[in-house]
């Protein structure tokens, strides 16, 4: 068992997130259609599915950035988006997230940006919320940036500031959306060690939307494979990895035809060669 | 009907980014006592948009003036008035050019530095971001933002028509051999505290909260993608712009037709 | 962050834009000469006031004393009534002192003129200056001008 981090009256069994019958469309376009889904406390759990299956979304819908249109997210007990604007602002207090550009504050430096949430909630004295800042940015391995300006950040380091400032509040949970999309093979190395080691080291709970399959699988305890808006397929990664979906089968061995079609649906070929002149 | 449909859908949506804005400046005023907690982040605001624009102004001021000195000295002079040039210099200063070319220009100089600030975070996901972090972007950064350019305004306009004023001065009086003496006396026996000078600082602090309304509204509201950043800044100047010259006529005709 | 010079840019901001708003108030408006209160008031009737405004100057010997606060017309004898705010340190106006209305130059804005008379006694708070002068108006004076050189004509 490596999750024992957890806050004594949560039983280790019960979900700390858990989403049922979920549904939510945006303009007109059906994204969830019925997705459940238990992100269970300790764990680190793996969302995947191809680009488009709102993997950004679903990670919205549990920070309460937006509303599903049917079906409940409960968070840590609570419906989020049944919450007043305080009680989600206290939830998400508890809520760490890892956005794909990093999205940190361009004009403060490292330092400032990981003190931020620090400045914004807490009235530590300044030598104390130093040691903290100092403390996380040391965890992800970069106390020494910590003058920086976020423009002078590789694309991993910025990730990784943007990770000592998720988990300065101490959450319970942190949410990382695509943390591997975009960076070399090291910074690549570099993150999945941070995922794991935070995960274990300071008892959160990650979830990970990824869809890159060798690295997801390799850290994940679990994982969910979404897709046409519903749960695909879930399970250990080794589970996962002998599926005998073809859906499933399609997406992590990369082929490039299966239940997915390679060609965007179209009339057929010839009718349109026949009438070109209606283009 | 295809046209009728079109001015249709435009009216409606025109309407409700009405209703939007309106929503969200209601929305950032409650986060206005905030900020007396918190004054250094106004005071930020202030330097970006305050003081980066006080050169500009200062410049532009001053030349107005001078045109102001040299164009009414040419008219008056065919009626013996010329004593009456600070008469004339003050009261256009104070009550017109001084509010409305400095919030134009401060449109164009710190609104759409304000609309890009903005949408470009929005579009580097820094105030998703925000949001996840239970901070609420409208009062942590567009607050400050708009009370720094209604704070801004005023202090900007007084600048530019008082150095206006002396730039007038030194072309009439130094060029131009107006009697020293006429022109400020003249000029204060016609320019007054309460209806002149008081009510250009009441149409500077609408025109700064217009203008910087405007500003943090396009840029909070824009598409999140480059192009729809770009759009939303020069959407900014020009609507920020049409809205103070509109204002103006609105205010002018209330405060000055008696 | 500079937040030292941050700050010093914004203070020298501030300041530069109140003291512009100082000078506007005090150099560029009447707020300077205009002392707010302690002076009285005079009233002063008049046939025909032509282009007296509120707040026009008050002169006496060429020297602005004052300054008219408010103009009203008669509905019992249609005459116009001016009131003068005068400042109070100019407390010496004889009781006789007489109002006319003058024009500065050909076209220029009209204004009161006292002139002092011999009196011991001096004019106190909300006192009527009882001898007063209308305003020439212009087009009178041209019409009485043209009829007596016509007249003139007549008589060679």
């Amino acid at each position: 068992m490596r999750g024992v981090g957890v806050s004594p009256e949560a039983a280790e069994g019960t979900p700390l997130v858990s989403i049922r019958d979920l549904h939510f469309s945006r303009a007109g376009r059906t994204i969830f259609d019925g997705v459940d889904i238990e992100i269970r406390r300790g764990k680190v759990t793996a969302i995947m599915g191809p680009s488009g299956t709102g993997k950004t979304t679903l990670l919205r819908l549990i920070g309460g950035q937006i509303r599903p249109d049917q079906g409940t997210v409960e968070v840590d007990g609570e419906v989020v988006h049944k919450l007043s604007r305080e009680n989600l602002f206290q939830l998400r207090k508890r809520m760490g997230m890892l956005f794909q550009s990093g999205a940190l504050l361009t004009d403060l430096t490292v330092f400032e940006n990981v003190a931020f949430p620090l400045r914004e909630h807490t009235d530590l004295p300044e030598s104390v919320l130093r040691n903290l800042v100092l403390m996380k940015l040391e965890a992800v391995g970069l106390r020494g940036a910590h003058g920086l300006l976020p423009r002078e950040l590789s694309g991993g380091m910025a990730r990784r500031v943007a990770l000592a400032r998720a988990i300065v509040l101490d959450p319970k949970m942190v949410m990382y959306d695509e943390p591997f999309t975009g960076q070399d093979p090291i910074s690549m190395g570099v993150l999945v060690k941070l995922i794991r080691e935070l995960n274990d080291a300071l008892g959160l709970s990650s979830i990970v939307v990824s869809h890159d399959v060798r690295e997801t699988l390799a850290i994940a305890d679990y994982v969910y494979v979404i897709g046409h808006g519903k749960v695909v397929g879930h399970g250990t990664p080794e589970a996962i990895s002998k599926t005998d979906s073809p859906w499933v089968e399609q997406f992590v061995q990369g082929l490039p035809d299966g239940p997915v079609s390679f060609d965007y649906p179209a009339p057929k070929f010839i009718d349109e060669l026949m009438h070109g002149a209606k283009l | 009907m295809d046209w009728l449909q079109l001015l249709g859908h435009a009216g409606l949506s025109a309407f409700q980014r009405l209703g939007r804005g309106n929503l969200f400046l209601f929305q950032v005023l409650l986060g206005f006592p905030d900020l007396i907690r918190r004054f250094h982040l106004v005071v930020v605001q202030l330097w970006s948009v305050g003081v980066r624009s006080l050169l500009l102004i200062m410049v532009a001021g001053t030349f107005v003036g001078m045109v102001m000195s040299l164009q009414g000295y040419n008219t008056l002079v065919d009626f013996g008035a010329e004593d009456s040039l600070g008469v004339l210099v003050a009261l256009s200063l104070v009550r017109e050019l001084g509010p409305v070319v400095s919030a134009l220009l401060f449109a164009g100089r710190a609104g759409s530095a304000l609309t890009a600030e903005i949408g470009l975070m929005k579009a580097t996901e820094q105030l998703a971001g925000m949001e996840m972090m239970a901070v609420d972007p409208l009062r942590r950064i567009v607050a400050p933002r708009l009370l720094g350019g209604i704070l801004a305004m005023p202090l900007l306009a007084a600048l530019f028509s008082a150095l206006g004023v002396i730039g007038g001065y030194f072309v009439g009086v130094g060029l131009l051999g107006v009697d020293d003496g006429a022109f400020w006396s003249q000029m204060q026996a016609k320019v007054d505290l309460n209806d002149d000078i008081l009510n250009g600082v009441i149409k500077s602090v609408v025109f700064g909260l217009a203008v910087t309304w405007i500003a943090v509204f396009e840029g909070y509201d824009t598409v999140p993608t480059s192009e729809g950043v770009s759009r939303a800044t020069t959407r900014t100047v020009v609507h920020s712009s049409l809205a103070v010259l509109g204002l103006d006529f609105v205010l002018t005709a209330l405060m000055f037709n008696g | 962050m500079h937040n030292r010079t941050l700050e010093i840019g914004v203070g020298v901001f501030v300041a530069l834009g109140l003291a512009a708003l100082l000078m506007l108030a005090m150099k560029v408006s009447n707020l300077g000469a205009l002392s707010a209160d302690g002076g009285y008031e005079l009233t002063a009737r008049f046939d025909n006031i032509g282009g007296l405004k509120v707040r026009s100057p008050v002169t006496m010997a060429g020297v602005r004393i004052g300054r008219v606060s408010e103009i009203s017309f008669d509905n019992e004898t249609y005459e116009a009534v001016a009131r003068f705010a005068i400042e109070p340190q100019y407390n010496r106006l004889p009781k006789d002192t007489s109002a006319s209305i003058f024009t500065a130059g050909l076209l220029g804005e009209q204004y009161v003129g006292l002139e002092p008379g011999g009196e011991e006694a001096f004019l106190g708070a909300d006192d009527e200056i009882r001898m007063t002068q209308s305003a020439v108006v212009l087009e009178q004076i041209i019409g009485q001008f043209l009829y007596s050189k016509a007249s003139e004509g007549e008589d060679k």
